[in-house]
């Protein structure tokens, strides 16, 4: 997995709440190949039923393009666990998301795929979109090891994430690779549960 | 004497095998789930040369990509998906899972075919690459959705890290009426909490009004956790749950049955266990309820009508309300009963059970489709259930379509799409913006309820139709 230690990018604001994973990429796509899936970011929601770009779309505004940061609204991504929701916005250039709460299972998902997820406070995730509305084109600068966000006003926000997930995005570390590391004690455990679950 | 447990906290214990100082806890998996839409995680465990851990363990079925014509895989036209089908069942023989393949007829939606088959009991810890694997919590199992790359993960380990969530009762009291469901008391709760009301937390059910509802009523209020941003949703086991099990297909028989249940019946919340979160609904204030946005929490009483975006108490929730009102086409203050719909869909993994049929089949006897109706069984053995009951019949005579069982419409990857404009009334999960296909209008609700709305061809309170 490709490490994530710093992304200083364009941000671009979504202002919904709820952005629901099929928002972020349609059930249509799911049966594709990762390749046909990007085309399906936003789809819907950046096109209309004839393909033309939508009005008000800050994905569409080219003063945001090639933007690799989100920065959403409560409850960002939630809805399906379709990973294909983080992998179609890595393929689309996306590798950090901001939001005051996100779906659990994207969340986790993110990690997964070298993305990250960044909660900061209500009022500061707003006040960011604002700034982004009035100053297309302005960046963030992310800093995992120092956990901060640096917004266009200057303003450094500290922000909270676990040392497991921390350590594992900076050094780009596999999970599975990780966790064969602890065969022993899933053996162990095995053998603890033949014991005391034996109907299973 | 030891600290009262939630049952949450009990089952959660007893499936650790690593705790770590950092807060991270590598979980042991009871039971893996697995669908049509596995294959990406079945070729990452290929890349690795790596076998499936446990697959023992280990259970699939297709239902995102099959179709509900037919259950043939020659027959699916697109070839993407026909592989999907097909190969779910080659990845599942070389490496020993079972599957329960398209003509088999145990094939379903894995979260009906998982309880159904008794795979799914009290105090497991199962897991699913489907975000409403928390149906499974209706048997007091804890179950949540993971992502493609967790499933590869519990393939290769059968484990998974994660960070205890907290936990949340939803306290339920009182009677129901009449033609009140499992459904309508979700849609109530996400109305109240919101969609993002739950998140990080792992819901538990209680009260007399929880108590009272079936399995089947259980599996339906558990489904939509999720929907409430929930981790997971689970009901104590009690005599219901152990009812249903007992005899199912993979439920512990003779005296392994016993000691499974002195293990079940230590698992509810002991008294005095706290909750990080507390709510309570008054069961017998719960209405039919309908969706009128493009949210679950976007819900209401049938009785109601569609609310004012001024009402809202914020720019942003009035921005979000105006936005669902326009892809929805609804005026604010309509009465929900003056809504016409241009389908209705009876199915999905919410709403597919042989009581939902019946409940359906209630409303539908004697009368007559007003649009196109689907009636779509979670799995080929409630078909063929249903079938025995005569509930086909029923449905046949109203002018309703009887299909083959798969996940159809809720999500509508086989194809089963409504058009751009067309209002569908469903008892799915979700009313996203797209969610049954480019600009489909869809509106959450009980199987009574939809079939009442297909037979009068708008929103109807279905306790007028009750007899």
């Amino acid at each position: 997995m490709e490490p994530f230690t710093k992304l200083t990018a364009i941000a671009v604001p979504i202002d919904q709440a709820n952005v629901d994973t099929d928002q972020i990429i349609p059930a249509r796509y799911l049966g594709r190949s990762r390749e046909q899936q990007v085309e399906g970011f936003f789809h819907d929601m950046r096109l209309d039923l004839n393909g033309r770009p939508r009005e008000g779309v800050t994905l569409n505004d080219p003063a945001y393009k090639g933007a690799q940061i989100i920065v959403g609204n409560h409850n960002f991504a939630c809805g399906s666990s379709r990973e294909n929701a983080v992998t179609t916005m890595v393929d689309n250039g996306f590798r950090a998301f901001v939001a005051p709460s996100f779906g659990d299972i994207f969340f986790n998902n993110c990690f997964q795929n070298g993305a990250l997820p960044i909660r900061l406070p209500t009022e500061r995730v707003a006040r960011l979109r604002v700034i982004l509305h009035e100053l297309p084109g302005a960046k963030l600068a992310i800093d995992l090891a120092a956990q901060t966000v640096v917004g266009p006003d200057g303003q450094t926000d500290k922000f909270d994430i676990d040392s497991f997930r921390k350590d594992m995005l900076l050094k780009g570390t596999d999970s599975i690779d990780f966790t064969l590391g602890y065969q022993q004690d899933i053996a162990r455990f095995e053998d603890g549960q033949r014991r005391d679950m034996p109907w299973l | 004497m030891a600290e009262p447990r939630t049952m949450f906290e009990k089952i959660w214990q007893r499936h650790v095998v690593v705790d770590r100082d950092d807060g991270y806890t590598l979980l042991y998996i009871d039971r893996h789930l697995m669908h049509d839409g596995s294959a990406a995680a079945f070729a990452r465990l290929k890349e690795r040369d790596m076998k499936v851990r446990r697959p023992d363990r280990s259970f699939a079925t297709p239902d995102h990509y099959i179709l509900t014509s037919s259950h043939r895989p020659q027959d699916i036209a697109d070839p993407q998906q026909r592989h999907l089908v097909e190969v779910i069942k080659e990845n599942c023989d070389a490496h020993g899972v079972t599957v329960f393949a398209a003509g088999d007829p145990r094939q379903g939606i894995i979260h009906v075919v998982g309880p159904e088959q008794g795979l799914t009991q009290p105090g497991l810890l199962m897991v699913c690459g489907d975000s409403h694997t928390s149906t499974h919590g209706a048997l007091g199992a804890l179950a949540f959705g993971i992502g493609s790359s967790e499933v590869t993960h519990v393939m290769a380990t059968q484990c998974l890290w994660q960070r205890k969530p907290k936990a949340m009762r939803i306290n339920v009291e009182g009677r129901l009426g009449d033609g009140i469901t499992g459904k309508d008391i979700i849609l109530a709760i996400i109305g109240k909490i919101g969609a993002a009301g739950a998140v990080g937390h792992v819901m538990e059910y209680t009260g007399s009004a929880i108590r009272a509802l079936s399995m089947e009523g259980r599996l339906t209020l558990c489904n939509m956790s999720i929907e409430a941003g929930g981790r997971a949703g689970m009901v104590a086991p009690d005599d219901t749950t152990f009812a249903y099990l007992k005899d199912k297909p993979y439920a512990p028989k003779g005296a392994m049955w016993d000691t499974a249940m002195a293990f079940w019946k230590g698992l509810p919340t002991d008294p005095g266990a706290t909750f990080d979160h507390e709510v309570t609904l008054n069961g017998s204030d719960i209405a039919p309820m309908v969706t009128w946005g493009t949210s679950p929490e976007d819900a209401l009483s049938v009785t109601g009508r569609v609310p004012d975006p001024a009402s809202a108490a914020d720019q942003t929730r009035r921005e979000s309300m105006q936005r669902a009102l326009d892809y929805m086409d609804l005026k604010p203050g309509t009465p929900v009963e003056q809504i016409p719909v241009d389908r209705v869909f009876i199915g999905s993994c919410t709403n597919s059970r042989i009581e939902d049929l019946r409940m359906a089949a209630r409303i539908a006897r004697g009368r007559k489709a007003q649009v196109p109706t689907w009636v779509v069984a979670g799995s080929g053995l409630i078909k063929q259930q249903a079938e025995a009951e005569g509930l086909d019949k029923v449905f046949r005579e109203a002018g309703f379509e009887w299909r083959e069982p798969g996940c159809s419409m809720c999500i509508g990857v086989n194809g089963d799409t409504g058009v751009p404009g067309q209002r569908i009334a469903s008892t799915s999960n979700r009313n996203f913006v797209g969610r049954q296909g480019r600009g489909v209008r869809t509106h959450l609700v009980s199987p009574a309820m939809a079939a009442a709305a297909a037979v009068t061809g708008r929103f109807t309170d279905v306790r007028k139709m009750l007899g």
